[in-house]
């Protein structure tokens, strides 16, 4: 009877198989899941680098790594560069976990930077350094969170998009910036960023990004534990799953949104203030470089958990740099590490659905009964 | 006369991952038959009906239709073989006619000609003994007409085998009627039609067989004529079910929640509470009866401080005190500051009620986690009661750290009402509670709000089922269109008199709604 069954669909049925969603996956087997993605997009790159290229793909991918641990200062370059996406990855976490499309974190940083320029410029040699690196330190977070706040008002009082309207912060942000790059520049209006001397930040063990990683993974605990152990914390889960929930139990939805964009946007403040102070030691209107944007990704792909957020940043960081290496290598044009980078992403991305989701044959009936 | 087989389904099977939705399911409808399927909520009931309408394709089984062996791998596929279903959540656009929503998506070689379609529709609602108005909008419309015209969708497309999910979930006994005098004469005229139901009475007035299905599974099929509502409860559970309620004299009555003249508007500036009045009393449940969607979520809403009243007020009498406090205009928070002690089981359980994605333990904290001057949340508390609820109401759950939305319907409720029964709540209101669950996770329920009577809470219940509300209310208060139709005593009341109220109101409003609509469009 049965393999009549079998044989009737399997003759009818067009597509060889369909989609079921899984019910749970132990730990083990969605890591695994995410190893395999990973390699097969190692191969898939390789294929590609081949097919059009020439290039052999191990010696490619040995260069990758080279560029991005080959030497001592790459290696610290790896780190702070990691260490300030994960910033800004940590800043629109909880805004995100709030369902609040935070996509303006790269204006929030920038203004943030822009806060500590000022400082530097304007109150440089007029205090002690260790308390003009406060007062940089403030502003930057005031201004960051003025950034966030703005558009959650408005969400708040008119039920604007928030998606909208904090990626047109971006642009003013940028526009901002651009006038006083050029305002700042030397000579003036030359357009090349002036080199800001004083609050830089100092240089631990001989190691000028250390304090930058520091901050940094003290923020990381920092939210870490916020987000899971404190009332706050638990009360962006409710609005975020649920606003009816939030109100049914009485939290105050319009305060946790205020004050979770408020949070949100001075954490982008910080990241700006370590990107001027800290690293750059100037100020473009590129200094966010992008990190607003590609810190949604970091947050999702590690599922808004600030310690899988390490490993997430790690690894596009990684990836980036490289990327980079291998165009230069090879003479690539840029975009072909645009490619790579992309292709290994998109196959780490892919690797959820099947964590989520998994392919039933239609042929198989013992399979389904099975499982 | 021997009746031909319309269609016929053969060791049907279909999982959703590791769920078996059905397994291995048959059954036959002949022509100018009604064969309805029973089984609780969750028994794959409209999942095996899905797939005879291609909306989900079976993983394993047969289905023949005429005699002929089928595959319907599609909507259209069902539509081929003059299949039509009525879901019970009706697929109509808004703003055009019945007559427009019915010729939607046809496809006539020989043009679109209204007037003719307009002439068949006629001639179908003559047939069959429907009221309907082609003309009219579907917005003008009550849940019943909709209903309406979602048939005479299907007919008009000529199907010769109609699926009915559940049908008389929205309908007031008297249009339930009508609605089965309509089936008997399509059963007249040679149609095979299935309903899909979770009530008895339906079952045994209307089929000429019933199939049973029990967990997804085919628990078999029985004459109509042969059978009885004991023997049909056995088949759907599995075991021997006491069908009674208890309900036990009220004690110690004293007003605890006197709700005085309140009105709400919407934003639109439609009455959606009309100057409603009543008393809850401690040690009684106030049944609140009525078409769903008449007001009885704002009611509660208003009570529990989510929804903005314009007029009227709210007093809560203090049980210790005897002090009078106005909750109108007070946030939740704001009443639980006062020291008044409101428990709410909303309809919406896990879109309201609960977290779906948050585990049992910050469930549970959802009310308590502010307490306390610690910016950290205390999960202890919230962990015992949670294990305490499990236990007690034997919550079926891996363990406390499950998130609810993986438990069955009737668990979610238990962790639910456990909750809200666990603030030793002083007036305890829940809307729809035993919707979707299971008969004795139902019963659970029913008991559940019986021993809070006994403890002298004022029990507030919104409930859908009118033989349940007549079996374990106090009182029956009639809500329709936002306005309070009337109160019955719920231990010398029948179907019918709810019935009467519960239509009462509605129609009123509708003349009242038609009215202003015609004037709408006279400006």
């Amino acid at each position: 009877m049965k393999k009549v069954n079998n044989s009737l669909h399997t003759s009818h049925f067009s597509s060889p198989f369909h989609i079921v969603k899984r019910d749970d996956i132990v730990w083990w087997k969605a890591w695994m899941f995410r190893v395999i993605s990973v390699i097969l997009a190692l191969i898939v790159c390789g294929v590609i680098t081949i097919s059009l290229t020439g290039i052999n793909p191990v010696k490619m991918y040995l260069t990758m790594i080279e560029g991005a641990v080959g030497t001592t200062r790459l290696v610290w370059n790896l780190f702070q560069n990691t260490a300030i996406l994960l910033c800004v990855s940590l800043a629109v976490t909880p805004a995100f976990k709030m369902r609040f499309w935070n996509i303006g974190a790269e204006g929030q940083v920038l203004i943030g930077g822009l806060a500590t320029a000022t400082c530097m410029i304007f109150l440089g040699g007029t205090m002690p350094t260790p308390l003009l690196i406060l007062v940089m330190l403030v502003l930057s977070i005031l201004a960051g969170a003025v950034w966030g706040l703005v558009p959650a008002y408005f969400k708040t009082r008119f039920n604007s998009n928030e998606t909208l309207f904090t990626l047109m912060m971006n642009y003013i942000a940028i526009q901002i910036v651009a006038y006083f790059t050029l305002e700042w520049s030397v000579p003036k209006g030359s357009g090349t960023p002036r080199t800001l001397e004083m609050g830089q930040l100092p240089a631990l063990f001989g190691q000028k990004y250390l304090i930058n990683i520091i901050i940094v993974v003290i923020i990381t605990v920092i939210m870490y534990i916020y987000l899971k152990y404190s009332k706050q914390g638990y009360e962006i889960s409710v609005v975020g799953e649920s606003e009816n929930t939030a109100k049914y139990i009485g939290i105050s939805v319009k305060k946790v949104m205020l004050r979770t964009m408020a949070i949100s946007g001075a954490i982008c403040g910080i990241a700006g203030f370590l990107l001027v102070a800290g690293t750059d030691h100037s100020l473009k209107s590129d200094t966010a470089g992008g990190r607003g944007f590609t810190a949604i990704m970091v947050s999702w792909l590690g599922k808004f958990n600030p310690l899988f957020m390490i490993l997430t940043s790690f690894l596009i960081v990684f990836l980036q740099k490289g990327a980079s290496k291998i165009s230069e290598v090879y003479r690539l044009n840029p975009s072909f590490s645009d490619i790579i980078t992309g292709i290994i992403i998109f196959f780490i991305i892919g690797s959820e659905f099947f964590i989520n989701y998994k392919l039933k044959s239609n042929k198989k009936e013992t399979e389904a009964e099975r499982c | 006369m021997e009746q031909k087989i319309a269609l016929e389904l053969k060791n049907i099977t279909k999982t959703f991952g590791s769920v078996v939705a059905n397994k291995n399911v048959s059954l036959q409808v002949r022509k100018g038959e009604i064969l309805s399927i029973l089984g609780e909520n969750g028994s794959g009931k409209t999942t095996l009906m899905n797939m005879v309408s291609g909306i989900y394709f079976p993983d394993a089984g047969q289905m023949f239709i005429d005699g002929e062996e089928v595959v319907i791998a599609s909507p259209k596929d069902a539509f081929k073989y003059k299949i039509g279903m009525i879901h019970q959540h009706f697929k109509l656009v808004d703003v055009f006619t019945a007559a427009e929503n019915i010729v939607l998506g046809l496809e006539d070689e020989k043009g679109f000609d209204m007037p003719k379609y307009i002439e068949k529709i006629r001639e179908i609602t003559a047939q069959y003994g429907f009221e309907l108005d082609p003309d009219k909008k579907i917005y003008e419309m009550s849940v019943s007409e909709k209903q309406t015209v979602e048939i005479i969708k299907v007919l008009f497309r000529g199907a010769d085998i109609l699926i009915l999910d559940e049908p008389t979930a929205v309908l007031t006994p008297q249009e339930t009627v009508k609605l089965f005098a309509v089936l008997k004469n399509m059963r007249e005229s040679g149609k095979a039609i299935i309903i899909i139901t979770h009530k008895l009475h339906e079952v045994l007035s209307l089929s000429d067989y019933v199939t049973v299905l029990r967990k997804g599974e085919y628990a078999g099929t029985v004459k109509t004529s042969e059978t009885n509502e004991a023997e049909l409860t056995e088949m759907m559970v599995g075991k021997k079910v006491f069908l009674n309620i208890e309900r036990s004299e009220p004690e110690n009555c004293t007003d605890r929640l006197v709700v005085d003249n309140i009105s709400c508007v919407n934003r639109e500036g439609i009455k959606l509470l009309d100057s409603v009045t009543f008393t809850a009393r401690s040690g009684e449940i106030l049944g609140i009866a009525g078409i769903a969607g008449s007001g009885q979520r704002e009611l509660l809403e208003a009570i529990a401080g989510l929804q903005h009243i314009d007029e009227g007020k709210i007093i809560y009498i203090d049980p210790k005190t005897n002090q009078e406090e106005n909750l109108r205009d007070k946030s939740p928070m704001e009443i639980r500051q006062m020291g008044v002690r409101l428990a709410f089981v909303p309809e919406d359980r896990l879109g309201m009620g609960l977290v779906g994605n948050m585990d049992i333990v910050d469930n549970m904290m959802l009310r308590s986690y502010k307490k306390g001057k610690s910016v950290f949340l205390q999960r202890k508390a919230p962990k015992s009661l949670a294990e305490d609820i499990i236990e007690r109401l034997e919550v079926v759950t891996p363990s406390s750290s499950t998130p609810v939305r993986r438990l069955s319907g009737g668990n979610v409720q238990k962790v639910l009402v456990g909750r809200e029964i666990a603030s030793s709540p002083t007036v305890l209101m829940a809307a729809y509670p035993v919707r979707g669950l299971d008969i004795n996770s139902s019963y659970t329920i029913y008991n559940l709000l019986n021993e809070q009577k006994k403890k002298g809470v004022a029990v507030i219940f919104v409930g859908e089922d009118l033989d349940v509300l007549i079996e374990l209310c106090d009182k029956i208060m009639v809500i329709g269109g936002g306005k309070i139709a009337g109160t019955v005593d719920g231990r010398n009341t029948t179907k019918e008199e709810i019935g009467l109220l519960m239509t009462k109101t509605s129609y009123e409003d509708n003349v009242k709604k038609g009215g202003s609509d015609n004037d709408e469009k006279s400006e």
